[in-house]
């Protein structure tokens, strides 16, 4: 395959930002998408130019690391990660956008890498349970009835790649804390923090700079794991909850 | 230059930190014996911790909960996203919840065993008994286990074992766990007890009158080095791994070999028959594991069905592109089970085949081909999990003493998670009790200043060779003479050609790599250069390990060693201990230091799944 | 409370449910009475009569009136203000746009803040032509809403200004009504068909219901 790539490059957080056209040619449809980028990497290299910057990690789907938005979809034309899309799902010839994560709380590091620490403050502020390692009782010392518990895996599935933030035309993280929220309120083993831990990460989400929640359900298209719209409802009523409960 | 294979035996190492007496009381011993550090005055002593996977992520938050002050790098750009993520299949635990038979003790039995009795018998004893306590743990973060319709826990049965102590998330146990971890790493981080430092990369040690004081570290965004201060070829092939297509894959995908539960594993009978699977009748198949192995089948442990894999494709029968694989059928699960249920149990893994091979797994078997999985080599380690550098301690899968040979099916996260959850919180009081180091280190030291100068040429000489090759043709290479040579099956002859091999390439390396930009920025090329340098030692060290252990035993085959019918043979004479290399210098020969195994319960036998 | 409500986004969002809600309520009342209209000037003029005396004798004359004017502006400085400072931390967390363009999301739910602005415009309009009688197009008669409204409806741009604000009304109440029941805490995945078709229902019966009286007055049904 022969496909012609239009890159955003930016060379650090503060210099501005413009698409570079690069030809890349012999693409096997066997590679997937960040193959075929370190393609055009390692020709750049020997070019004397510099690399493009895009973030990668275990190429398996599911650390969350990779994130580009390609010809305007986050993790492109599939319902996947960018490192699991192949270029079997692209035509010889093609033209292809590449851009980075787009959002204010998603400041660009370089080229296609952004800073997504905003999703860990969001954590740290209450996406956990508070058990110090040595004071659990025994794993069966609480059962938990098993469509809650399948609640709660699917929202754990969350890899926290950003892309919902990046399809959201509101640069909103709702989608992402909702799973957080849900996967660890519906669980006995969570309720004892449960209204501060709604509070505390939506109150951490809005000072981030996120935008707010429109419902257009982008972010939920986007999503690699298929975390579902409704999560976001699930949500507001926890924290609709936890308001009438908490007095601040 | 000596040749690098004429090492020297040196002095044998002990293990002077585990207690003698019955193995099952000498974890209670060692933390009773183990000096503590008053509550109060633990914020005055510093930990650092490298990396966020399962055993750093639970180390550093144990200890911030204890009250330490944990500096924590990681080189991704989150704490969430170390490699343990990846892990599928499940985590061990003696819980017994199946009434099966299974005890701390059998868990015990069945690792050392497991390991071809190359491990130390205190360690994973130790091990077995944590196994429980990180069951509960991980259920009080929230971890999202399979539970059953009770609501009570799911177990299966994993990786070549007859009892159910296996408890698993979907597909998904090593994130789930990592997420447990990472929350309350993020938990002590909000509480200011961790300052964690991510995209920023170790890159060397700071030692001081002996004693590990310090890291070396890069910002990888902008290239800053800092310094930080404290207070204080055994390789596993994975049987079921995706296919690869072609020469530009950066990343094999492993399946969870959970798939071996109901998958049926076969090959045409006929060498070169390259018609499509369907179209091979039933009687020209060959299911060579379960003609081989009558007893455990598809089953058999990782090791077994990885060899048999590469035998049947180099008799000629492997198939797919270049007949590197052999299929991995469901058909006959489809049939008894029904699509649905086998959907429910592996749609995930069926989906992800799909999604990279595009082929229906439902409808044509799956092809798959064995891939290296886990070191279950690392840094020589005590009882204590320290190194041999006082002050440094090695946890999770950087350590080499509990998986012996060959590791187990889902005992990846319990080690990792029972260091640093559970072994290192008590043990590093001891040495932090026993040295408090009261003499400030600051960048201004001389030993400081050394190891930076050293660190900045480094980077400074790779970016300046300006030569023609990638940093990934590099890696490339050296990637594939390990496969080749250092794989599932090595010889003396394909070892020693490996080592020749090694330092032209280093010496090419030097040649002719090729890194653009400056160290001064964000430089993924430098950053892969940086570590291709080390994997070129760690590399030449595997080979020259692997070519002493003239026997063969777990993961490592030496073809000279194996009995008449094909199976490894080990040789317990020669070969009963952990080999411990002292680095001498690149290039060099490193020093041997046998730590001899003694086994008091678990008796050598031959490992036989026939 | 009032504080966590009004500092947070998913609070916001809240309060632009249960406003959109009160409002939509209204708007369901205000559709049925038009429709008495179809039943002649007496009816139509009793009822508006009735409206200004409901409660009595408890309460004073036109105070049930003012009560429910009221809630209602209320209602729409809360709606606006929420939704104008949403909007802006909305702009503010995008504030670069993607190269490559794709068409996004529903017609409904891109037109929200549009049909925002074009109802408040209207309502402005509304009043000041029907109520206050500022802007009407003929001799306005206080106590005559018969009359009025067809003097309204007999202009051509009365119909245009009242029949695109009742289109984007409908759009804005198909998105909207869906959309406060997810703020609110009612969405589900097994309940989204529902939802999703009592807001379309909702949005026909009353864009149909309003545009009716002006398309009957054009078409001479009513006169």
């Amino acid at each position: 395959m022969k496909l012609t790539l239009r890159v955003w490059r930016q060379k650090n957080a503060g210099a501005p930002g413009a698409m570079s056209t690069y030809e890349v040619d012999g693409i096997s449809q066997d590679m997937s998408f960040l193959e075929m980028l370190d393609t055009l990497n390692e020709e750049l290299i020997l070019e004397g130019d510099d690399p493009v910057a895009f973030d990668h990690d275990c190429r398996e789907g599911i650390c969350g690391a990779c994130s580009l938005v390609i010809n305007g979809d986050a993790h492109g034309p599939e319902r996947t990660t960018t490192c699991q899309l192949h270029m079997r799902s692209f035509e010889d010839g093609d033209t292809i956008d590449i851009e980075p994560w787009r959002a204010s709380a998603f400041p660009v590091v370089k080229d296609l890498v952004v800073d997504r620490s905003a999703f860990d403050r969001i954590i740290q502020a209450g996406g956990y349970i508070s058990a110090p390692t040595g004071t659990a009782p025994d794993a069966h010392a609480t059962p938990v009835p098993k469509p809650d518990a399948d609640f709660a895996f699917e929202h754990a599935e969350c890899i926290g790649c950003g892309a919902c933030v990046a399809a959201c035309p509101n640069g909103s993280a709702m989608l992402f804390t909702s799973a957080k929220v849900n996967h660890l309120n519906v669980l006995p083993q969570g309720a004892p923090e449960r209204e501060t831990r709604v509070l505390d990460m939506v109150g951490q989400m809005d000072s981030e700079g996120f935008g707010g929640c429109t419902l257009t359900g982008e972010c939920a298209t986007a999503c690699p794991k298929g975390i579902p719209l409704p999560s976001i409802s699930a949500m507001n009523k926890e924290w609709l909850r936890a308001t009438r409960k908490v007095h601040r | 230059m000596n040749d690098y294979t004429d090492y020297a035996t040196g002095a044998p190492v002990t293990d002077t930190k585990a207690p003698a007496g019955p193995v099952a009381e000498r974890w209670d011993t060692r933390r009773f014996e183990a000096k503590l550090v008053n509550p109060a005055n633990r914020r005055k002593h510093t930990v650092i911790v490298v990396g966020t996977g399962l055993a750093g992520g639970s180390a550093g938050a144990t200890l911030a909960e204890q009250g330490y002050h944990v500096v924590q790098f990681c080189f991704q750009d989150s704490p969430r996203r170390a490699h343990s993520v990846a892990a599928q299949g499940g985590i061990n635990a003696a819980k017994n919840y199946r009434n099966d038979g299974d005890s701390v003790h059998r868990l015990f039995y069945d690792t050392v065993k497991g390991g071809d009795f190359r491990a130390r018998e205190s360690n994973v004893h130790r091990l077995a008994q944590i196994s429980v306590e990180i069951i509960d743990q991980c259920v009080a973060q929230g971890v999202p286990f399979a539970r059953e319709y009770g609501g009570l826990l799911d177990n299966r049965s994993f990786g070549g074992v007859q009892v159910s102590r296996t408890f698993y998330a979907r597909g998904q146990t090593g994130q789930q766990l990592l997420l447990g971890a990472y929350q309350a790493l993020s938990r002590q981080i909000a509480a200011g007890n961790v300052e964690l430092h991510p995209r920023t990369e170790m890159l060397d040690l700071v030692i001081v009158d002996g004693k590990a004081r310090g890291i070396v570290a890069r910002d990888l965004v902008t290239g800053k080095i800092d310094t930080y201060f404290a207070n204080p070829c055994f390789t596993q092939i994975h049987p079921t791994c995706i296919p690869r297509t072609g020469e530009h894959q950066s990343k094999l995908t492993l399946m969870s070999e959970s798939l071996r539960n109901d998958g049926r594993i076969w090959v045409p009978k006929a060498k070169g028959d390259d018609r499509p699977a369907n179209e091979i009748p039933e009687d020209e198949r060959d299911y060579y594991l379960e003609r081989i192995y009558p007893a455990f089948g598809n089953l058999v442990p990782r090791d077994i069905a990885s060899r048999a894999a590469k035998n049947v494709c180099d008799e000629g029968r492997g198939v797919g592109p270049g007949g590197q694989g052999v299929y991995l059928d469901f058909a006959e699960a489809i049939e008894r089970m029904g699509r649905a249920k086998v959907e429910e149990k592996y749609g995930n893994l069926f989906d992800m085949y799909a999604q990279i091979t595009a082929e229906n797994p439902y409808e044509t078997p799956m092809r798959i081909y064995p891939a290296v999985h886990y070191t279950m080599g690392g840094l020589w380690v005590d009882y204590d999990l320290q190194t041999t550098i006082p002050g440094l301690f090695a946890i999770g899968e950087a350590n080499f003493s509990d998986h012996g040979a060959n590791r187990l099916g889902a005992s990846a996260l319990m080690q990792g998670l029972a260091d640093g959850y559970f072994v290192l919180p008590s043990t590093i009081n001891d040495y932090l009790a026993r040295n408090p180091h009261h003499d400030e280190v600051d960048a201004s030291h001389p030993a400081v200043e050394e190891v930076v100068a050293e660190t900045e040429d480094r980077l400074n000489l790779l970016l300046a060779v300006d030569g023609d090759r990638t940093p990934d043709s590099f890696h490339r290479e050296i990637g594939e003479l390990m496969w080749e040579y250092c794989g599932m099956a090595r010889t003396e002859e394909g070892l020693r050609k490996a080592l020749g091999r090694i330092p032209q390439i280093r010496e090419e390396f030097w040649r002719r790599i090729k890194v653009p930009g400056t160290g001064a920025e964000f430089n993924q090329s430098l950053e892969k250069a940086n570590r291709i340098v080390d994997y070129l030692e760690l590399a030449e060290l595997m080979c020259l390990d692997a070519l002493h252990r003239a026997e063969s035993c777990g993961g490592h085959f030496r073809e000279e060693s194996q009995t008449a019918d094909g199976e490894a043979a080990r040789r317990d004479e020669e070969f009963s201990y952990a080999a411990a290399w002292e680095f001498a210098a690149t290039g060099e020969a490193p020093v041997l230091h046998k730590e001899d195994l003694v086994f008091e319960y678990v008796h050598p036998t031959q490992r036989s799944y026939a | 409370m009032t504080r966590t409500l009004w500092d947070s986004s998913v609070g916001k969002k809240t309060i632009m449910a249960v406003s959109g809600l009160i409002m939509l309520l209204y708007l369901v009342v205000h559709m049925v009475g038009n429709l008495k209209i179809f039943f002649g000037s007496d009816e139509f003029n009793g009822y508006a009569h009735w409206l200004r005396v409901m409660g009595e004798p408890f309460l004073h004359h036109e105070w049930a009136l003012w009560i429910v004017r009221v809630v209602l502006v209320a209602a729409v400085v809360l709606h606006a203000v929420s939704a104008y400072q949403l909007s802006r931390r909305d702009l503010r967390a995008r504030p670069s746009k993607y190269v490559h363009k794709k068409p996004r999301a529903s017609y409904a739910t891109n037109t929200m803040r549009y049909g925002g602005i074009i109802m408040a415009l209207f309502i402005v309009w509304h009043i000041l032509d029907l109520t206050t009688g500022t802007v009407h197009s003929g001799g306005f008669q206080s106590g005559h809403p018969y009359q009025n409204v067809i003097d309204t409806f007999s202009t051509w741009y009365g119909n245009v200004i009242y029949i695109v604000a009742m289109l984007a009304m409908g759009l804005h109440v198909q998105h909207g009504f869906w959309s406060a029941a997810q703020t609110l805490g009612a969405g589900r995945a097994t309940r989204d068909r529902a939802l999703k078709t009592l807001a379309n229902v909702l949005a026909l019966v009353l864009t149909v219901g309003f545009v009716s009286v002006p398309v009957a007055v054009m078409t001479g049904v009513v006169s």
